[in-house]
């Protein structure tokens, strides 16, 4: 798939392609700095090819420049094209493709806040990852930042956009919450009850992983990438694990990954009925929540029963995964069906209730167009009409020997992603069931001890969407890990979902899209 | 013994004290200092219907205003730093301060760097630390009563400056 893109790109742009390496279903492609913007709106308007990640490294010791890299994932072939461009240190200057690409914009932002390059043109250059109290000049993801130094607070102010005209007023509104949530930033601009404006300002919980990733060994960094975003742990490992097997050039043993597989699915139904609690509780509909929180509870002690974890902590390892299931096979198997069981008695009862299904439908549309300008991803893109899935589309872990669905609906209201989390509980339970009917006998571990020295991407369909690793490796040390988790995608379309819409469906509406400051922050 | 029991037996412990010092309930606030989220899935699982502890005496509140005890999670990044400085001293005196998580109690695996704050008692008085990452409810409900210990030796009024 890949050699038939790049030819045509080739055909297209030949003489700014200075570099071409493919391995494994990656192709990176170094072009001239000032062909990036042609050669991304080629990639994602013409070919319809969308955009899943920009990142930085600073290869400045060896290379002598900065590198940023853009991310293209090619679903229908499974394969991703990286387009490179250097970047020097004496004018770390380059061309924006936000105007073109409405999702780069906090890509390119956060790589200006991290390694000081100036994304030229884009059209809200102000700080993202950083407040305004972080000095000048100071780049926390540059190879002569030392992770422990701690930059003075200066003054500064972060300026916010205005909206204004008669009766227009701002609620501004965290970083702390009334409920037991993370902290973040927002800010209405209301007319009445109507939101006509809705800014996010997060970064709250920027805790310093990316560069932590480059200050530990390889085991440890399993356990950093498990608390990224905590409820999404196994996702993140794996991701994070699979880029590190790829570098190795190793597979892992079967059993390994069909323990994953369980392990991934038992993650997604614990968001997913954890969601649906929220939004009952949201709609004030205390009865449908306590259900579905006791369901959730069930898993998350199935979870500890099966891993020692409610989490699913300290289950996987590079190379496969630390701890065997395949003697609590049926106790797993008998709490499911118990749990499908009751699952799906209550998700028809909510969806009975006429005066829950009224304040969920045509709540906090997200057009399919919006959903996709800006890249939103998982169980929020599918509600929307977007057909994608990492399981299917990018096979990883034992995916491509089960069967399952990939729900999608397309109203983009919370009534749709209710019904998309719904359905794909019962699509995990039955991937589950397959992988543990199938289990297949044998190791469940290999030993990596040496990794040769290279870079690969590692990715998973997390239940908020897809989570992306691009990691690169010298001398058993990690130089550069570029996460990528799903939130930093959808934070954005919250903006647009609650326009036209009044403040008090803010919170469920908040909750339909289950966003996680700390994957976004990180 | 099921989680039930544990819960029951603790659970009954903790509102007996909870009469005995509070007269009936006491109110936490809990504050995000910058967790992975893993800790507040912790927090709010002490809500759902198996651990239910406002059947305890124990009701988390919206304001820190209302509280008698601050809940802190996360390694308090250099971004959330004032937040938990205005919450604290928001919260009326005597309060009681919880570090919950093996981040809150010194950094955990965020550790202290450029954006991690490494703990919790590096910003304000922490009277009790639940190590865990997460801790399990139980351990929750466990650190919540040790604390509560601790209230009679505390009526003086505290402060402290950002
Ligand atoms: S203690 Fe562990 S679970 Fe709690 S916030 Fe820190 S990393 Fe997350």
């Amino acid at each position: 798939m890949n050699r038939e893109f790049t030819e045509a790109l080739k055909k297209e742009f030949g003489n700014t392609i200075l570099d071409e390496i493919t391995s494994r279903n990656e192709t990176y492609l170094t072009v001239k700095k000032e062909a990036n913007v042609k050669m991304c709106d080629h990639i994602y308007h013409h070919l319809d090819i969308p955009l899943v990640s920009i990142f930085a490294t600073d290869e400045r010791k060896k290379e002598g420049c900065f590198k940023v890299h853009y991310v293209f994932s090619i679903d229908k072939g499974d394969a991703f094209i990286i387009i490179k461009i250097n970047v020097d240190e004496k004018s770390p200057k380059y061309n924006s493709i936000t105007h073109k690409i409405a999702a780069a914009n906090w890509y390119e932002r956060e790589i200006q806040d991290m390694f000081g390059l100036v994304p030229a043109g884009h059209p809200d250059p102000r700080r993202l990852v950083h407040f305004e109290d972080w000095p000048d000049g100071v780049y926390p993801l540059r190879k002569d930042f030392d992770i422990n130094t701690k930059p003075s607070r200066v003054e500064g102010e972060y300026v916010y956009r205005r909206v204004e005209g008669e009766g227009v007023y701002e609620i501004p509104v965290g970083p702390v919450h009334a409920g037991v949530i993370e902290p973040g930033h927002f800010r209405f601009s209301v007319a009445g009850e109507p939101i006509i404006n809705l800014e996010i300002r997060h970064f709250y919980t920027h805790k310093g992983v990316e560069k932590l990733f480059e200050n530990i060994s390889l085991d440890k960094a399993v356990f950093l990438a498990e608390r990224i975003s905590g409820d999404n742990s196994a996702a993140h490992a794996v991701a994070f694990c699979q880029a590190v097997e790829r570098i190795a050039g190793v597979d892992i043993p079967a059993r390994a990954k069909y323990i994953r597989v369980v392990l991934l699915e038992l993650e997604r139904v614990y968001n997913h009925l954890g969601d649906i609690a929220g939004i009952a509780t949201d709609v004030a509909f205390a009865m449908g929540a306590a259900h579905a929180n006791r369901l959730k509870e069930e898993i998350l002690q199935l979870n500890e029963k099966v891993t020692g974890s409610r989490l699913l902590r300290g289950m996987n390892a590079i190379g496969g995964v630390r701890r065997d299931i395949g003697d609590k096979k049926d106790e797993i198997l008998l709490k499911l069906s118990e749990i499908q069981h009751d699952f799906r008695e209550l998700i028809e009862y909510l969806m009975s209730i006429p005066s829950l299904v009224d304040r969920i439908e045509t709540t906090g549309r997200i057009y399919n167009d919006i959903a996709k300008g800006l890249h939103v991803v998982g169980p929020i893109a599918r509600a929307s009409g977007i057909d994608r899935d990492m399981r299917r589309d990018h096979p990883y872990a034992a995916y491509s020997e089960f069967n399952f669905k990939v729900p999608v609906q397309k109203a983009g209201d919370v009534n749709a992603r209710t019904l998309v989390r719904a359905d794909e509980v019962c699509e995990s339970i039955g991937l589950i069931e397959q992988a543990l009917w199938s289990l297949p006998e044998g190791e469940i571990k290999i030993d990596i001890s040496e990794i040769p020295d290279g870079y690969a991407l590692g990715y998973t369909e997390a239940p908020r969407g897809e989570t992306l690793y691009w990691v690169m490796i010298k001398n058993n040390m990690i130089v550069r890990c570029k996460v990528r988790d799903p939130s930093f995608c959808n934070w954005l379309a919250i903006e647009y979902a609650v326009l036209d819409n009044i403040v008090p469906d803010f919170p469920i509406i908040n909750k339909s899209l289950s966003l996680s400051y700390s994957g976004n922050d990180m | 013994m099921t989680v039930e029991d544990e819960v029951e037996i603790m659970g009954q412990r903790l509102n007996d004290k909870i009469k005995k010092i509070f007269g009936r309930s006491l109110h936490i606030r809990e504050v995000d200092a910058g967790s992975c989220n893993a800790c507040e899935v912790e927090v709010n699982a002490l809500s759902n219907p198996i651990y239910d502890i406002e059947r305890f005496g124990i009701y988390i509140v919206a304001s820190p205003r209302h509280a008698d005890m601050l809940l802190v999670t996360g390694p308090v990044t250099r971004n959330m730093e004032l937040a938990l400085f205005k919450t604290y001293n928001a919260t009326p005196s005597p309060k009681l301060v919880v570090a919950m998580g093996s981040c809150a109690c010194n950094g955990g695996i965020f550790g202290d760097t450029y954006a991690s704050g490494g703990g919790v008692d590096k910003y304000i008085p922490v009277d009790v630390y639940i190590p865990g990452c997460p801790p399990r409810p139980q351990a929750v409900i466990f650190g919540i009563m040790v604390a509560l210990d601790k209230l009679p030796q505390k009526m003086k009024k505290t402060e402290v400056k950002p």
